[in-house]
């Protein structure tokens, strides 16, 4: 029987490929172009101010790579904050408080996961529906901005690591390590876990992997509680970052969020990309914003760039998979 | 003959909406035996296989394996089981590595861990008894649609299943390779597993199975053993008595003479197909036959503008046009049946009306609405003359039997009034009755001075229709047959690769 | 001759009416008062009219996207971006050659939705792009073109003739009445007097069948996702009359739920096929008279969003055939006939 050995055109590669010459080349640009930039302390400011964005993106990669979407994370972020605000206002403690917000992250997900199974509502219909609940739900709890004033998170918020490089002093933030080890441990659950292969089976081909045996069922709803779960878990990182809750922070940042994943390579029809991909992502949003503020533009600039960056790689992704399709017809 | 049953199916019945799939069907396997399940298109034998690998749940009727009843519910249940099937379409999933589509949801693990290195080992090892040396590691969708088959053959076989079911599995191989899946499939019946084999080639029956199982319409015929079976009784059983019913369809002229042509491809390319040569005659029944994959869709798609056209001319009555799209083609009189009713023949959620009507509206313009009265007319008459079995022309599309939403489909084309019919496989999985209603409404369609193109993928069919035939094979037109020339023999010949002509 | 309680547009009415018919007796009849002040008429109904024309545009343009089994969610930040330039064509700031001509403003900015729409129909239908998406980086984008068209502020305008478009009135009865009757009869000739609602519909339901039959997919999908713009650029230039400005930042907000709420109640399956514009502008009425009722009430604002957002799961779950099915198992047979209804 005749073998086929060609170098295959790998879309998560090429995509990743592009999102990391884009980083190294917007930081050098950005070196060149200000002071203060070309720093360890502005590498490391990407983390410390991202942290809650990329285990956000983490989660949301989970539900992009069965295929799926979840438009609810943001919500998910600033409920989680205003709520623990607000426990934390009344004077709850901290150990009770991030469990509890945990906790809703993981029944909002399994609820929306339940909803796009078992009833087969379509994931964008639902996860909309439970974005506007839970934002709804944020002005329900309080209009107003809560400060936190915890012990504890005040703690978590102000806790780092010092590096000294020449004069320079960079830091890194303590929680930016949640952030890694969520990352880990996502990306050892996608390459050496049935559950994450079983995630890549789906978004390669659902029907077959429901042929094959594998419990789709389970897993699909468990991508949508990992992505809910990372969301409330990107939001208690939030409330270190910013020491309080206000109901309308994070508006739109589910396309940030989905945009890192596509940024780094994650095929929006599912089954192709990985989490590292999207921390890459997350790390040139950052510059983005880094380099808007260095230039002392509308922070909108932002927004838009960060837009267009999105619809370049989605481009590219269709025209990808076009050739793909094309050179497999003549094969 | 004291062999141990290993499965037994008795009474099965599913129904779905409008149509009974199966009615009291049985089936039995022994352990170490090759067991062909045969019928017609539509006789029920996907179904049946549906219900024993738990995809669809039986109405009624008992399965029995080892001894014990089981009621998959789920294709895992199935595989606990140990029943293991290999699909019609390849299931696998391309953007998966080779190694981890055959190991896929029983990995080798250490711990929580999947061990990638025993995964791959043993992916190269099994692959090894199927002659495959290819890279594990690879992504699936770069190798050919055979290659893929063998690999899910190997799954199939490693998950140490003791029923092994094969759905038309040699559908896409070459004969080479369907020597090395018979040997295969020797080698795994050696080994004591049971393996029900499903195919249309009856030649392949004859060479493997032990023993055959007929199915007629959703129901049991038999069970035979192959050696005391002689091929014509065999076909004769699948198509049961019903058939003398076709017999009477008269042939449709080809005398030379009065050949008049309609439609002619020159060097005519998509991307799937390149430099095909065609010439239709008027009022004729043309057929394209040869085996899936063959080419003969993809002719059919490359003359509708189905496909995008990479090259060569259409000349229709002598004047070049350019067929770019459907619509193109519905403005130069063509009409097209695709093959895959469901997903590109019918709207399900539209009503009969709407669905006979749509071509006609497109080719008019949309602002040029077809007033209800005009609609009313035109499905009541085509409701009447092609004998659409339904309650009201409101009825939505979806609700209707295979064999009627195929004939709705017709009367959408024939409202177009056109002068090519191109009719891709449209007598499968529709039932017995409805399928010589549809071969009748060809040829005396073609009698009226229309053209048509037929694709069937059941050779007599074929034969009893066309009055002119182009063969195909491996894409490429392999050999013309006319009028007398036509015949299940000589047809066969040229699609095993015979003489050129 | 189809029965008239089998219309797709009969149970939202009917719903309509009730839930008026309620708030109306809840209120003691104030609800129903109408007052004539300078030959204007005043009261709750007229207010819903005013207020809900605006749903009512969007939920026409809504209503087609969604029937294609698609979806437009930048509406909102469309709406954003028509404000934010007709109001500073108004005002002077951009294109000062046009000395502020009211009439040149909106049709300008009707333009640019269409733009944004055309934007939309590239990324649908030539890209082939999920509709979610695609209208999801304008979501965000758009906003942020907004911001930049208005420099980051509010613009403020002073146009007599430019608040009209939200507060005046003609025959005693506002104009953003007549300007969502005229956008409404204008898709009921298109959808109705040709064939594109058909074609619109077959490509909702299987849009490979469509492209077979002849239908020109493509081209339906950009001209819906255009109409979709031009609805939210007029729907945008209406609230901004209305506010007197353009908010870039509050301008549509979050109105993308609205405009789907109001599009599955009035029945239109959110995963395409059959739709009605009437009915989704019944139900466009049906989201204002719930968002004036709470007002009204004194309940909480904020709470409205959650109530619309559990209107939406529950629309949602009782479209889902196996939802239905699970329902009817759990309840026991002498009851079927009541969950049917």
């Amino acid at each position: 029987m005749k073998t086929k050995k060609k170098k295959s055109l790998k879309i998560e590669n090429i995509s990743m490929i592009i999102a990391c010459c884009l980083f190294i080349i917007m930081f050098i640009a950005g070196s060149v172009m200000y002071d203060h930039f070309g720093t360890l302390s502005t590498f490391l400011n990407l983390f410390n101010d991202n942290a809650y964005l990329i285990v956000v993106a983490v989660g949301i990669t989970f539900v992009l790579l069965t295929g799926g979407i979840d438009i609810s994370v943001s919500s998910v972020v600033a409920f989680t904050c205003v709520f623990s605000a607000y426990l934390l206002q009344r004077g709850w403690s901290a150990v009770v408080v991030i469990p509890i917000v945990l906790l809703i992250g993981l029944i909002n997900g399994f609820f929306v996961g339940y909803c796009v199974q078992v009833f087969k509502i379509q994931p964008f219909i639902i996860t909309l529906a439970s974005q506007f609940l839970l934002r709804g739900m944020c002005a329900v709890v309080s209009t107003v901005s809560i400060p936190i004033e915890n012990d504890f998170y005040k703690a978590a918020a102000l806790k780092k690591i010092s590096f000294k490089v020449g004069r320079t002093n960079a830091k890194l933030y303590l929680y930016v390590f949640l952030a890694f080890i969520v990352v880990l441990v996502a990306y050892y659950v996608l390459k050496y876990t049935r559950f994450g292969r079983t995630v890549y089976a789906i978004g390669s081909n659902e029907l077959s992997a429901e042929y094959m045996g594998l419990n789709v069922k389970w897993v699909k709803i468990g991508v949508y509680m990992i992505s809910s779960f990372c969301a409330a878990l990107g939001g208690v990182i939030f409330s270190f970052y910013t020491l309080a809750g206000y109901s309308l922070q994070n508006m739109g940042m589910e396309l940030d969020a989905i945009s890192s994943a596509v940024i780094g390579g994650t095929l929006l029809t599912g089954g192709v990309g990985n989490v590292c991909g999207s921390v890459i992502g997350v790390l040139i949003q950052g510059i983005i914003q880094t380099i808007v503020t260095y230039q002392n533009l509308n922070a909108w600039w932002t927004r838009v760039t960060i837009a267009a960056l999105l619809c370049l790689f989605i481009v590219l992704q269709r025209l990808i998979s076009i050739r793909a399709d094309r050179q497999k017809g003549k094969a | 003959m004291s062999k141990e049953k290993l499965l037994t199916m008795n009474g099965i019945c599913k129904s779905f909406p409008g149509v009974k799939a199966l009615d009291k069907a049985q089936f039995d396997l022994e352990a170490g035996e090759i067991h062909a399940l045969l019928g017609e298109n539509g006789a029920g034998k996907s179904t049946l296989i549906k219900v024993l690998t738990g995809i669809e749940i039986k109405d009624e009727g008992t399965i029995v394996m080892d001894k014990k009843e089981i009621s998959p519910q789920s294709p895992i249940d199935a595989q606990n089981a140990g029943i293991s099937t290999v699909y019609q379409e390849v299931n696998l999933c391309p953007d998966l590595s080779v190694a981890e589509n055959v190991f896929i949801g029983r990995e080798p693990r250490k711990g929580m861990h999947i061990d990638w290195k025993t995964v791959n080992e043993r992916t190269r090892q099994l692959l090894k008894d199927f002659d495959l040396d290819i890279n594990v590691e690879e992504r699936l969708d770069n190798y050919s649609v055979a290659i893929q088959q063998m690999i899910a053959i190997a799954r199939a076989v490693d998950v140490n299943a003791k029923v092994l079911i094969l759905d038309e599995p040699t559908s896409s191989l070459s004969n080479q390779e369907v020597k090395k899946l018979f040997e295969i499939m020797n080698m795994l019946k050696g080994k004591g597993m049971g393996i029900v084999f499903v195919t249309h080639f009856l030649d392949q029956v004859y060479e493997v199975s032990d023993r055959i199982t007929i199915l007629r319409n959703g129901s049991y015929v038999g069970t035979y053993e192959a050696a005391n079976l002689p091929m014509i009784e065999l076909v004769g059983k699948m198509i049961g008595k019903d058939y003398s019913s076709l017999e009477a369809i008269p042939k449709g002229s080809s005398d030379e003479e009065d050949y008049e042509e309609l439609v002619r491809i020159e060097n005519g390319s998509s991307e799937d197909i390149s430099d095909i040569n065609v010439s239709l005659g008027k009022g004729e029944v043309t057929g394209f036959s040869g085996l899936l994959g063959s080419g003969r869709s993809e002719i059919a798609r490359l003359i509708f503008g189905a496909d995008k056209k990479t090259g060569g001319k259409t000349i229709i009555e002598g004047q070049e046009r350019d067929i770019r799209n459907p619509l193109d083609a519905i403005k130069n009189d063509m009409a097209f049946c695709p093959e895959d009713r469901k997903k590109e023949g019918i709207v399900g959620d539209l009503t009969i009306r709407e669905n006979i009507i749509i071509a006609l509206q497109s080719k008019r313009g949309i602002f040029h609405k077809i007033s209800k009265k005009e609609a009313d007319e035109i499905a009541d008459r085509l409701i009447k003359e092609l004998a659409i079995k339904t309650p009201s022309a409101d009825q939505k599309i979806k609700n209707l039997s295979g064999g009627n939403q195929q004939k709705v489909i017709l009367a959408r084309w024939l409202a177009t009034n056109p002068k090519l019919l191109i009719l891709d496989e449209p007598t499968r999985g529709i039932d017995i009755g409805a399928k010589a209603e549809i071969q009748k409404t060809i040829v005396d369609l073609a009698k009226d001075g229309m053209s048509c193109i037929f694709i069937s993928s059941e050779i007599d069919e074929m034969d009893r229709c066309c009055s002119r035939m182009f063969v195909l094979k491996d894409k490429k037109i392999v050999g013309t047959l006319k009028g007398d020339e036509i015949s299940q023999n000589a047809i066969m010949k040229l699609m095993a690769g015979g003489t050129e002509v | 001759m189809k029965k008239l309680t089998q219309k797709m547009e009969f149970k939202p009415f009917c719903v309509l009416i009730a839930i008026i018919l309620i708030c109306g007796i809840v209120s003691g009849g104030d609800f129903f008062k109408i007052t004539i002040v300078d030959g204007h008429l005043y009261g709750r109904l007229i207010d819903i009219l005013r207020n809900g024309s605006r749903y009512a545009i969007l939920a026409a343009g809504m209503t087609m996207a969604l029937g294609t089994g698609g979806t437009d969610i930048s509406v909102g930040s469309v709406m954003a971006i028509s404000g934010a330039i007709a109001c500073s064509i108004v005002d002077g700031r951009i294109l000062p050659g046009l000395n502020g001509n009211v009439a040149l403003a909106v049709i300008i900015a009707i333009l640019a939705g269409a733009i944004c729409g055309a934007w939309n129909g590239f990324m649908v239908a030539k890209l082939k792009v999920q509709p979610m998406v695609a209208t999801m980086i304008l979501l965000t984008a758009g906003r942020g073109i907004a911001q930049l068209v208005a420099d980051g502020k509010i613009v403020t305008i002073t146009s007599e003739s430019y608040y009209k478009i939200s507060g005046g009135y003609f025959l005693g009865l506002p104009i953003p009445m007549y300007i969502a009757i005229g956008v409404i009869i204008l898709f009921l000739l298109l959808t109705k007097c040709t064939a594109f609602g058909m074609q619109v519909e077959s490509i909702g339901v299987n849009p490979e069948s469509s492209r077979l039959a002849g239908i020109k997919v493509e081209r339906n999908l950009w001209i819906i996702y255009i109409l979709c713009g031009m609805t939210a650029a007029l729907a945008g230039i209406i609230e901004s009359a209305g506010i007197k400005g353009a908010d870039c930042n509050n301008c549509g907000l979050m109105i993308e739920m609205d405009g789907i709420l109001a599009v599955a109640i009035g029945g239109t399956a959110l995963s395409g096929g059959r739709f009605s514009i009437i009915s989704s502008v019944i139900g466009a009425l049906i989201v204002q008279t719930i968002t004036t009722t709470i007002y009204a009430f004194g309940v909480a604002p904020e709470l409205t969003r959650v109530a619309k957002a559990i209107i939406v799961i529950i629309v949602c779950l009782l479209q889902s055939k196996i939802f239905m099915e699970k329902v009817k198992a759990l309840l026991p047979k002498r009851t079927e006939k009541e969950v049917h209804e």
